[in-house]
């Protein structure tokens, strides 16, 4: 007759497990020392790149890193979930003042690098470069066909984000003057997903960060018929010369102190700088 | 009379000697449909394991990623699902369990309570994963969350994603199945056993507790086993309740939050920074993932099976 | 006399102490019980949890001023632009809806008649050694999670659709309806070969014995009569496929199009939420109508689950008096 199913061996196995979750909840949270960066999807490379530069020469020091769009980090950074939002747009009046309400002072920027957002077109695309004013026409729906464009007779794919990423949001103010995208975009979900569309269909095009063409051509922009065609070099993004420079910034609730504001001065630094230009974005300089 | 009953019901069979086509036609239907089911799994499997196998090496199983997750290994991301569903089995199973003695052995069959329960329970299971997603979302972290951390005087955090919310919500998700298959395990045991004990004077716990427990375990570690194959492999409901694309640390304590393998799988195929040097660390996780879900899923139906022979060779 | 057998413990009439043993003993009884009885509640108060707490956050839409100024219903209807992050937030319900219903048709499609035709061959036409066979690899289907299935429309599933059909976008309602079917097949399989065992032999029986061939009793015996269980399959795999998130989010291309073909993007309810929730700000405008979009899912799948559970009730009362 089997009586205890419940051996020893068992019984001791699981309060062994009920002391380790326990222990486990009375154990210091990583967390509370950590510094969140979370937010664009553009800029998370760079933030994973400094966060692992930073933390290699500051031992003690833990960062994590997130991305899913600077709509994302601005909300985080709102609903009190982050340190940093790391954001490739500026932050609206709607926004900040949300944030002012919630945290009691408007959040503090800083810029901390240069980026261009380039046209991506696929490599084997005759077009070599497009007015403002016909990127309106392609990413509204205005203008469907390449030979509108100066280019083959085909029938054009348009790339774009989720609403949710700082780009989108870019692109929508100074490109389509805020007005909508057309509903036939493909929403993808991050540049890396845009760049690889556009690569694999001769008919795309998208747009996205700079330091992220690889397997595509970028398109040279200009800012009206009569302007050259500019393309998103550094000098081009640094003097203001390519039509879409933008900042990238970091957002935090209050003014940085502590861990915090040793990191972002690190960032600014040569040090961090030069993290920037390995990303393949340009320094704040 | 039957006779003319019954053919007033079936259609007009073929009579005489005409070739029957249509007979083998169908079954051959039928059969190719079987077969397209059978063929497209082995591709989708064979797939991955292609373009997989090669990256899972024991330094990919036990490393940290490296260089914007092109390098390195998914330790982390293993190490969290594991803490998850750890987490999430040590909620689940006492309510799941319990719930379905109490169906089984103290409930009267007929009662609103007990109906209700049933109820509950049926249309839990059709919950879509995203609306627990919003759950606990609104519910762990806004309401129970943002609570404590108002009755504690803390800034934020309660209110914030963590292992303890993302392992409640998938408890909730889990809870039908375990509740099923508890209770069809404890049906498995013998009624006269239950009756022996009682005959013999023992409580209703006594007996559930020394006869009947005892003898469902494997089918209640079938329907654990289900419900950590389905915890591993949700990511809806994780998705904003927890789960982080890069921690640069593992979780201690049940506030952190925690990198997962579905989650990962997720985040490298739609979000990552360059999609061409992360294919094999993403072909590896998926294979990993896959394989650990099938190996959850073979041992349960390994135990169930063998539960449900012991019934039937009684 | 103790008859006491040490496994059980002491028996109810038996002790010392016997009055306070009993007591304690009756105590701890009715705790047992009450504790039990709790266990079971948590599955009612989990639905009940999910139903206030998911419909409280996307009440404002129906009832707060300060937010139906940007969503409500008449937002929902006047549009057809989902574009909810910009200068005028569009909240057009129709791509959404649209989309969704797209999707979960392809899938259907797909899945309803490869899992009713196997369900029919593994229960009435297949050698006990090919069930051994065809059984275990549905079940492997059933245990691939939804994001690998997604994983694989989007890298590979995507090309070969592309190759095949010529279609100009990559990730369209095909792609992610085929997935989909993939997801809901296992459902409708093993609910419908469930149901189909389930006819009882006599019936079978019976129609050969009548002179029917196996192929005839099949299509006009056991499968009508199997009825009730394989539309409760099917019920199932719908609500599974409209609740579906990742696989939609992975394969869909997430475009809000309002349009009749299979090779356009679609942007689902499911995948809207996934895809936006991590944006929004706790209280605003575009949170409430996340929420609700919640709940537009949870009363349909809700709906579609209970008209299953019938079906499932009609069956069982068919078999048992028919």
């Amino acid at each position: 007759m089997r009586h205890h199913r419940f051996s020893t061996g068992m019984r001791v196995a699981s309060v062994a497990l009920a002391l380790a979750v326990l222990a486990g909840g009375c154990a210091p949270s990583r967390r509370a020392q950590a510094i969140t960066i979370k937010g664009s999807d553009t800029m998370v490379i760079l933030g994973q790149r400094w966060a692992e530069s930073y933390m290699k020469g500051h031992a003690g020091a833990v960062i994590q890193v997130t991305g899913g769009g600077s709509g994302t980090g601005i909300a985080a950074l709102i609903n009190g979930t982050t340190d940093i939002c790391q954001a490739s747009r500026a932050m609206k009046d709607e926004e900040k003042a949300q944030a002012a309400q919630k945290h009691g002072q408007p959040p503090a920027e800083t810029v901390v690098a240069r980026d261009g957002v380039a046209i991506y077109v696929a490599e084997s695309n005759p077009v070599q470069a497009l007015t403002l004013e016909q990127l309106k026409g392609i990413f509204s729906g205005a203008t469907t066909n390449w030979k509108q464009v100066g280019g083959a007779d085909a029938p054009i794919t348009a790339y774009g984000r989720e609403n949710n990423s700082g780009t989108y949001v870019f692109f929508k103010e100074h490109v389509l003057a805020n007005g909508d995208f057309a509903a036939a975009v493909q929403t993808l979900p991050g540049t890396a997903a845009v760049v690889n569309a556009v690569a694999a269909d001769a008919n795309g095009i998208g747009y996205g960060g700079a330091a992220y063409a690889k397997g595509v051509r970028e398109c040279g922009v200009r800012a009206d018929a009569a302007s050259p065609p500019v393309l998103p070099s550094k000098d081009n993004v640094l003097s203001g010369a390519y039509p879409l420079s933008r900042a990238l910034f970091f957002y935090t609730a209050k003014a940085p102190a502590g861990t915090i504001a040793d990191f972002i001065t690190w960032v600014l630094s040569p040090e961090g700088q030069a993290v920037v230009t390995e990303v393949g974005y340009y320094p704040v300089q | 009379m039957t006779t003319q009953a019954w053919e007033s019901g079936l259609p007009a069979l073929p009579r005489g000697r005409k070739t029957d086509v249509a007979g083998p036609a169908l079954s051959g239907l039928t059969g190719f449909a079987a077969f397209l089911i059978v063929a497209m799994v082995v591709v989708i499997m064979g797939n991955i394991a292609w373009f997989g196998w090669r990256t899972v090496t024991w330094e990919f199983l036990s490393a940290a990623p490296r260089e914007g997750m092109t390098a390195g290994g998914i330790f982390p991301a293993i190490f969290g699902t594991v803490a998850l569903v750890l987490l999430m089995v040590v909620a689940l199973i006492p309510f799941g369990v319990g719930a379905a003695i109490y169906l089984y052995e103290y409930a009267r069959q007929d009662a609103w309570f007990t109906r209700a329960v049933r109820f509950s329970v049926n249309n839990l299971a059709g919950v879509p994963s995203i609306v627990f997603g919003l759950f606990g979302l609104g519910f762990f972290i806004q309401f129970v969350g943002r609570g404590i951390d108002r009755g504690l005087g803390l800034d934020v955090v309660w209110g914030q994603p963590s292992l303890l919310w993302a392992a409640l919500t998938l408890a909730l998700l889990n809870l039908p199945v375990v509740i099923v298959t508890a209770e069809e395990a404890l049906r498995t045991v013998p009624r006269e056993q239950r009756e022996a004990a009682l005959a013999l004077g023992a409580t209703h716990w006594q007996t559930i507790r020394r006869v009947l427990l005892p003898q469902a375990m494997p089918g209640i570690l079938t329907g654990a086993i289900l419900a950590v194959s389905r915890g591993a492999g949700e990511v809806a409901p994780i998705m904003f309740t927890g789960a982080a694309y890069f921690l640069p640390y593992l979780p201690t304590s049940p506030l952190d939050q925690f990198m997962e393998l579905g989650y990962h799988v997720f985040v490298l195929s739609t979000q990552s920074p360059d999609i061409e040097g992360t294919k094999p660390l993403l072909y590896g996780t998926v294979l990993v993932l896959l394989l650990l879900t099938f190996l959850l899923n073979l041992t349960a139906i390994l135990l169930r099976s063998r539960m449900r022979a012991r019934l039937a060779g009684r | 006399m103790s008859n006491a057998n040490p496994a059980i413990g002491p028996l109810r009439h038996e002790g010392h102490g016997r009055s306070t043993r009993r007591r304690i003993q009756v105590w701890r009884e009715s705790l047992i019980s009450v504790l039990l009885r709790l266990c079971a509640f948590t599955g009612v108060a989990g639905l009940l949890l999910i139903m206030i707490f998911v419909f409280r956050e996307a009440l404002p839409v129906l009832m707060n001023p300060e937010i139906q100024k940007e969503a409500s219903l008449r937002h929902f209807t006047s549009t057809l632009m989902w574009q909810p992050v910009g200068a005028v937030p569009k909240y057009g319900l129709a791509p959404l809806l649209g989309g969704t219903l797209k999707v979960v048709l392809v899938a259907m499609a797909f899945a309803v008649p490869l899992g009713v035709a196997a369900a029919v061959f593994t229960s009435e036409f297949a050698s006990p050694r090919l069930r051994e066979n065809l059984k275990p690899a549905v079940e492997i289907l059933a245990g691939i999670p939804s994001v690998v299935l997604g994983f694989f429309a989007l890298m590979v599933m995507a090309s070969w659709i592309q190759m095949v059909t010529g279609a100009t976008v990559r990730l369209n309602a095909l792609n992610a309806g085929i997935a989909l079917g993939l997801g809901v097949l296992p459902t409708i399989f093993t609910v419908s070969e469930d149901a189909l065992r389930a006819v009882p032999k006599p019936f079978r029986e019976a129609s050969l014995g009548l002179g029917a061939s196996p192929w005839q009793t099949a299509w006009s015996v056991t499968l009508p009569a199997a009825g009730a269980g394989v539309s409760a399959g099917i019920l199932l795999g719908l609500a599974r496929a409209v609740g579906e998130t990742m696989i939609v989010l992975m394969a869909s291309g997430n475009a809000a199009i309002v349009s009749g073909s299979v090779f356009d993007s679609v942007r689902t309810l499911s995948a809207s939420i996934a895809a936006e929730l991590a944006e929004v700000v706790f209280g605003s405008a575009h949170y409430s109508v996340l929420f609700f979009l919640g709940v537009i899912l949870f009363v349909t799948t809700f709906a579609i689950n209970v008209v299953a559970g019938m079906f499932v009730g009609r069956l069982r009362r068919r078999l048992a008096g028919a």
